[in-house]
This record gives structure tokens, C-alpha cells and sequence, in this order.
């Protein structure tokens, strides 16, 4: 069964110019041990859909869906309280830029407790146990004396081995990543996806995997998902993603890769899409 | 072939300053880099944050003083430290910044921003600006009718553009681009990397590329270094760094570096199926 199955999810936002819509009419599922990629360029709606799944969205947006069940619970039908015991608990998100996403204020000991207090109800001695074996687990080397860390003490590729050990501390069904790695280096990245994708297959998770980064895709993905412009273009397994893509819009993507060029000039986008641009959306 | 720009030996040191508890250090960001480039060509800097590229960007663009080591540029030597800067100089030598959204004046107009470089370092009459100006805005992919608007009304993309039309106001001969293309999209990065290399060809420009994308590289560099704690640990052509790299550093930048082709893919889900 799938663990999250949404059908026809549409995120429209109220603006001074009228509404607009980010998220148009996309249905995916994930399933329980399933890394799922769901691919796209800024404004594609890949985020916002993935905010609407957590609720995080602000309340200027509307969300409607046909469908949106989470482990055999309705999202749609929760009241805030009800989606706050869910969300961070058995479904959790990992942030972009892991500096900001950290509260500056406080220790990271402090922030990774918060979750273990709310969601487990563990006593002091009990969450400071589990937080020094989250840390152990995303592989902080003397995670006893990091406890009492502050954020600013801690390098970009730290900051989001804590991110995402505060996103498992309550063994997640399903972890969201929204571009984990896009502001780390590359040889820090491939630290966090080979950590994300050992954590993943540990325990089983449901992982999704925001990103605009085709490597990235091609490193952890089992099924891939294409977004563009608020629209699923294409849904396929990842091998069949790069070995045929049907799309236009994915067969253009992937010429833009530096690593595929032909010549001395890359083919661009625009030069190959053909397919009208989807209606209610503006560059 | 004329060599633009040439560094030997180039270092520079930053001095913290000591504060009640702590006593005064030295950090050595740049520690003797030599390298030179041709009329034309491409050298790209590679290295992970802290490595000391963007140091050394802007040491190549006169920004800072290297602490010791000799920068020629066109065959000049330059030492700002002791000379400072001539308009001449500072119309040789242009940067482009990674962040398109921050290196913009929001108050300021297109026409504006593309005429103040002109404005400072030549007499040219406010006429004579806004038309290379317009003439720019066409090069770069852009119209004259975006000559009155505001950086906020332009996509990431266009800004990019914008900026790198800036930065060839004065028509220099060295481009030095600090990770010009990180902050674009997948689709927008292939055309800015398509108008650098137009604009190479057109002018017959000098980059210095500076970058932590390896495929990036690849497609658009003449030649490679590597740098790693302030040194430099490769460097050669393209094919040299790529086929062949020397140090481990270089190596293990390489295998970090996510692979999109079929084959890797194969292998990687072999690999998890018998896992």
C-alpha cells in the first residue's frame, strides 16, 4: 500500500493580482522503502507540493486535493492539532539551507530534544541518550560535547547531519528532503546522500527527494517524478528516465547537462520545448 | 599568443585581530599560487569553500592586495598595494558575482546600472552612455525595452545577464566569473554558459572561471586548477586534470561528483538490489 497518495493536488495562492496556481492538478504516491525524486527548476511547484503535504504552507494558499492520505489517514480531514502529531513524528522535512533552518539561539542538544519531548514524551536522561546516538548515527565525531554546540559553531555539512538527525529522531515513516545538498560542496554532498540514502534503507523509510540536480536524481532515485511550471510532465522508474525519457521537457533537461554536450554550445530549454506552456501559470 | 593575466607565486596572508581571550593569528588563505592564461582562453579555479578561489578572485581583479608574489596584467606588473589602482586597471580587469539577486542595486535602473561604470571611469556624454548601453543590453540576450526597469522585475537568469553586460561596459580584456552560473537553474545556467562563450568568441575575452561544478568545468575550460587549503594541487589542461588527476584531492573531488549517465545508474541499482 502506498504509504502517501495523493490525488489531483492543486495549491493556489491569493495574490494582489488575482489568484495563481503553483501546484496544478499533480498526483504521486510513495511507498514504504521507496526513494522517490521529484525533479524540477525554481517555481516549479516541487516545494510548495511537499509544504502542502506537511501543512506548512502559509494561509494565503488555498490547497484542494482529491485525495491526500498519509499511512491510511485522511491529511485533508485533520484539524492542526491532530497534523502537529504526525508532522515531525512519522512524517518529517529537511530544509535547504541547513544554517537557517536551525534556531541560532539554542544548542543543537536543545533542538534535537525538542522534537524527542513533544513527540515521545522521554524524560531528560532518556532524550539526552537518544541525542547522543542521533548524532552518532549521522556521523558527528564527539556528538557527548556537540551537544552543547551552538549553530554558528558548526560547519554547513554539521548543520544538516543535525537537520536531518532531528528529522529521524522520531523514526520517520516518510522523510522529506527539499534540496538537501544544494548549498554544500560536492564532496560534503555526497557525504549527506550516501548518509540519507544508509539511513533510508535502515529503516525503511519512505524518503522524497527534492531536488533540481539531475546527479543528484541519478545517485539515489528509484522512481523519478518531473515537474514544470506546476505540472507533472513525466512519472517513471529512474533508469527508464535516462535511458528514454518521454517528455520533451525531460529530453531538454538532460541535453542541458554540461556533462552531455554536444559541440561547443549546449542546447537550452526553450530551444526544445514544444509542448505550450501549461495555462494559469506566468514566467 | 599574448599571455592577459599571470600570477607567480602569489600569496596572502589575513591577520585576526586578538580579542580579551584570544591572541592574534595569522591565516594563510593563499599560499604561492602561480598561473597565467592566454588572450582568449579559460582557466578554471576549482576547490570547496574556504579553499581560497574567491581570495584569489579577487586578488586577480585588484579588489585586494596579494600579501607577497607578483600579478601581471597584459604584461604590466601591478601591485595596488603600493601604487593603487589607475582607471586604466580597473577597466582591464571585471568580476561577475555568484549571487545575481545581491550584486544589483535594487534602486537603480537597468540603463543606470549598465552606465555608471562608464559614468566613473570615462568622459563619455550621458547620450553616449545610454547608446552602448542599449547596444550591450542587445548582446546580452536582452532589448532596449528593459533599459528603464528595476533588478526586482528580472528572473535570475536575466539578472546574471545583466551583470555580466556590467561588467563588459568597459570593454575589459580579463572576465573574472566567481561561480557565475551556481545560482541559476539547470535550463537558464546552459544559456548563460551558451552567452559566455559567445561573448568569448565575439570579443576574444580572458576568463577566469571560477567554480565548484566539475561538469561546469569541463565544458567550459581551456585549462584547470585545483586548489585545496590555499595551494594549488593541479594544474594543466582540461584533458591533463580530467583524464589523469595527480593528487588524491583532485580524485576524490572527482568520485564525489554525482553521475547522470545510464551506466552509472545500472550499476548503482545492481549494486542496491544485492545489497
Amino acid at each position: 500500500m502506498a504509504l502517501l497518495d495523493i490525488q489531483n493536488l492543486v495549491v493556489e495562492f491569493q495574490t494582489a493580482s488575482g489568484p495563481f496556481r503553483a501546484v496544478d492538478g499533480v498526483s504521486l504516491h510513495v511507498n514504504e522503502r521507496e526513494v522517490l525524486a521529484i525533479v524540477g527548476e525554481s517555481g516549479s511547484g516541487k516545494s510548495v507540493s511537499m509544504l502542502a503535504v506537511m501543512g506548512l504552507l502559509p494561509w494565503t494558499a488555498k490547497v484542494t486535493a482529491d485525495k491526500m492520505s498519509f499511512g491510511g489517514r485522511d491529511l485533508l480531514k485533520l484539524g492542526p492539532a491532530e497534523r502537529r502529531k504526525i508532522v515531525g513524528k512519522d512524517m518529517s522535512m529537511i530544509f535547504q539551507e541547513p544554517m537557517a533552518s536551525l534556531n541560532p539561539c539554542f544548542t543543537v542538544g536543545f533542538q534535537i530534544e525538542e522534537v524527542l519531548r513533544f513527540h515521545m514524551g522521554m524524560d531528560k536522561a532518556q532524550r539526552r541518550a537518544r541525542a547522543i546516538e542521533l548524532l552518532k548515527q549521522v556521523g558527528i565525531p564527539e556528538p557527548a560535547e556537540r551537544l552543547s554546540s551552538f549553530p554558528h559553531q558548526m560547519s554547513g555539512g554539521q548543520c544538516q547531519r543535525v537537520m536531518i538527525a532531528i528529522a529521524i529522531a522520531c523514526n520517520p515513516k516518510l522523510l522529506i528532503a527539499d534540496e538537501p545538498t544544494t548549498a554544500l560542496d560536492v564532496t560534503i554532498q555526497k557525504q549527506i546522500l550516501d548518509l540519507l540514502v544508509s539511513l533510508q534503507a535502515k529503516y525503511g523509510m519512505g524518503l522524497i527527494m527534492i531536488t533540481h540536480n539531475m546527479g543528484v536524481v541519478a545517485e539515489t532515485a528509484d522512481r523519478v517524478i518531473v515537474q514544470y511550471k506546476g505540472r507533472k510532465m513525466e512519472e517513471a522508474d529512474v533508469l527508464s528516465l535516462f535511458e528514454s525519457p518521454k517528455s520533451n521537457y525531460t529530453r531538454a533537461l538532460l541535453a542541458a547537462l554540461p556533462e552531455n554536450a554536444v559541440g561547443d554550445r549546449l542546447p537550452t530549454v526553450s530551444d526544445m520545448l514544444f509542448e505550450p506552456a501549461p495555462s494559469g501559470a506566468s514566467a | 599568443m599574448t599571455i592577459v593575466v599571470e600570477g607567480k607565486d602569489i600569496k596572502r596572508d589575513y591577520h585576526v585581530g586578538g580579542g580579551l581571550f584570544r591572541g592574534a593569528r595569522t591565516v594563510h588563505a593563499v599560499k604561492g599560487v602561480s598561473f597565467s592564461v592566454e588572450k582568449g582562453k579559460t582557466l578554471a579555479i576549482v576547490g570547496e569553500s574556504g579553499c581560497g578561489k574567491s581570495t584569489l578572485a579577487r586578488i586577480i581583479t585588484l579588489i585586494d592586495p596579494a600579501t607577497s608574489g607578483e600579478l601581471f596584467i597584459d604584461g604590466n606588473k601591478v601591485d595596488i598595494a603600493r601604487d593603487g589602482l589607475s582607471k586604466e586597471m580597473r577597466r582591464k580587469v571585471q568580476i561577475v558575482f555568484q549571487n545575481p539577486y545581491g550584486s544589483l542595486n535594487p534602486r537603480q535602473k537597468i540603463g543606470d546600472v549598465l552606465g555608471e561604470p562608464l559614468l566613473i571611469n570615462t568622459d563619455k556624454s550621458a547620450a553616449e552612455r545610454r547608446d552602448l548601453a542599449m547596444k550591450m543590453l542587445k548582446k546580452v540576450g536582452l532589448g532596449p525595452e528593459h533599459y528603464n526597469r528595476y533588478p526586482h522585475m528580472f528572473s535570475g537568469g536575466q539578472r546574471q545577464r545583466i551583470a555580466i553586460a556590467r561588467a563588459l561596459m568597459l570593454n575589459p580584456s580579463l572576465l573574472v566569473l566567481d561561480e557565475p552560473v551556481s545560482a541559476l537553474d539547470l535550463s537558464v545556467q546552459a544559456q548563460v554558459l551558451n552567452l559566455l562563450a559567445d561573448l568569448q568568441d565575439e570579443f576574444q575575452l580572458t576568463y577566469v572561471f571560477i567554480s565548484h561544478d566539475l561538469s561546469v568545468v569541463r565544458y567550459i575550460a581551456d585549462d584547470v586548477m585545483v586548489m585545496y587549503f590555499g595551494e594549488a594541487v593541479e594544474y594543466g589542461s582540461r584533458e591533463e586534470v580530467f583524464s589523469d588527476p595527480k593528487h588524491s584531492y583532485t580524485r576524490t573531488l572527482f568520485a564525489a561528483t554525482p553521475r547522470a549517465d545510464v551506466a552509472s545508474i545500472k550499476a548503482r541499482l545492481a549494486k542496491k538490489k544485492a545489497a
